[in-house]
């Protein structure tokens, strides 16, 4: 199903300029590897050596929190938006 | 020299000295870097040209991130820049420590503040720093006190300010953020939905969003705690240093404030062993402490102390950290603990504080 992943500004450059990326996707997981494979430079930005997210991104689906969910699992309905943003704001 | 870039904590790399906060390589923090090998040497000529300075903040510019040093053509004008903060009363108490026995137990008051908290220090620096980069709106994601600051702040300096708070907050702060006559948005969710927000607009606004873009100017304004302490104690640290923890961003500056005063040996002592507190109904940093955990898993947040109410905190990995690395700790209070801590305080030592800052009262208890 077709799923929004929403890129903050500061990976836009990354992404052609694109502020939101149109994939095919039914996880988390999937959504970013779909992203990943239109634009490769974005996985070393977001991922650990180790596969996993950074610590300093968040990602939500549909304005929640995905660790309050399943994570990389966590499932996305068909319309929804990924976001990412950065998580060192605030305080 | 002063500020020379800002550098991500993560990998290193540096940036210049514009509205930036994240690493575009890794997304880590970015932070204020300086170069302060022009103030070694004559300490004693330093600790007198501080103690001449300002009595605000701006006596430590040095110290701060601003390009252009202290606003104002001088020492002395600064004084009048804007909305003075800081040299707030160091408070020896006694009967506190009777009570808690300690040895001795030091309250540093930041309630005397023009708004009344801490956040006057880390807003003052950003608005000057906004100033310089020539933005003309200051905005912030707040619990309650950030947002009384902004407004305050850009109501001194002729700025327009827009503030994003939780619709929940306690009512008496909403008023007292409304009277300076700011642009109050309040929000259906938590801090957290709130910063998410804000994160977003300040990709699109061209604003000063204080805790979000000009973010590693804004926390540099805490090292000042750490600074006013070490020169009211006689130009030395404290043993240990109790605070309150919500993003983290006070606990872990007050630390680097000292680090820079033992770097340049303007100050005796050590690196103070840290406690931070937290609520019991918002505590992810306690939390990952107690689990030897290195990151924050977020929580949603449930209790009374609305300006502690951070549940995904930007500095938690810091803290955690920093706690482990001097000795120390971060503990989780109850509400009803904190409702005790402002009766502690306020009977043995006159201070009426709120209740973010009762959690170190009820920490020590």
């Amino acid at each position: 199903m077709s799923v929004a992943v929403k890129l903050p500004t500061q990976l836009r450059a990354s992404a052609g300029g694109e502020s939101t990326v149109e994939v095919e996707a039914a996880t988390v997981g999937e959504a970013l590897d779909a992203l990943f494979a239109r634009h490769g430079e974005l996985r070393e930005r977001l991922c650990d050596d180790d596969g996993g997210l950074r610590r300093f991104v968040n990602v939500y689906v549909g304005g929640e929190d995905i660790r309050f969910g399943d994570g990389l699992a966590t499932p996305v309905a068909a319309g929804q938006e990924v976001q990412i943003l950065p998580a060192v704001a605030g305080g | 020299m002063g500020i020379i870039s800002l550098s991500c904590r993560e990998c290193g790399t540096d940036y210049d000295l514009g509205a930036h906060y994240v690493c575009t390589r890794c997304f880590g923090p970015l932070e204020a870097r300086y170069d302060h090998d022009h103030l070694r040497g004559d300490i004693a000529e330093l600790r007198r040209r501080i103690q001449a300075g300002p009595q605000n903040i701006w006596r430590y510019a040095d110290f701060l991130p601003l390009a252009g040093g202290q606003p104002g053509p001088s020492a002395r004008a600064s004084s009048r820049a804007g909305l003075p903060a800081g040299c707030t009363p160091l408070i020896r108490a006694d009967r506190l420590a009777e009570r808690l026995g300690l040895g001795e137990v030091w309250v540093k008051n930041d309630a005397a503040n023009p708004t009344h908290s801490f956040k006057d220090r880390v807003v003052s620096v950003a608005a000057a720093r906004a100033r310089e980069l020539g933005f003309e709106v200051l905005a912030c994601a707040s619990t309650g006190n950030l947002a009384n600051s902004v407004a305050a702040h850009a109501a001194a300096l002729g700025m327009e300010s827009y503030v994003f708070i939780p619709a929940d907050l306690e009512e008496q702060k909403i008023l007292a953020t409304g009277v300076y006559g700011t642009n109050l948005v309040k929000v259906r969710g938590t801090y957290d939905d709130v910063n998410r927000l804000c994160t977003e607009l300040s990709g699109e606004r061209d604003w000063a969003f204080v805790n979000v873009n000009l973010r590693p100017y804004y926390a540099e304004g805490s090292k000042t705690i750490a600074y006013e302490v070490a020169e009211q104690l006689g130009w030395r640290t404290p043993d240990r240093v109790v605070a309150p923890v919500a993003s983290g961003s006070l606990y872990t500056k007050l630390e680097k404030g000292f680090k820079e005063w033992l770097a340049l040996g303007l100050i005796d002592g050590d690196v103070p062993v840290m406690h931070g507190a937290q609520a019991a109904g918002c505590s992810p940093v306690a939390q990952a402490f107690a689990a030897g955990h290195d990151v924050c898993r977020p929580v949603r947040p449930d209790t009374i102390a609305k300006s502690l109410a951070i549940g995904n905190p930007a500095d938690g990995p810091y803290a955690v950290e920093l706690a482990r690395r001097t000795g120390g700790s971060v503990e989780a209070v109850s509400d009803d603990e904190v409702r005790d801590g402002i009766r502690l305080l306020a009977e043995t030592t006159g201070v009426f504080t709120e209740t973010a800052a009762a959690r170190t009262s009820a920490s020590c208890s």
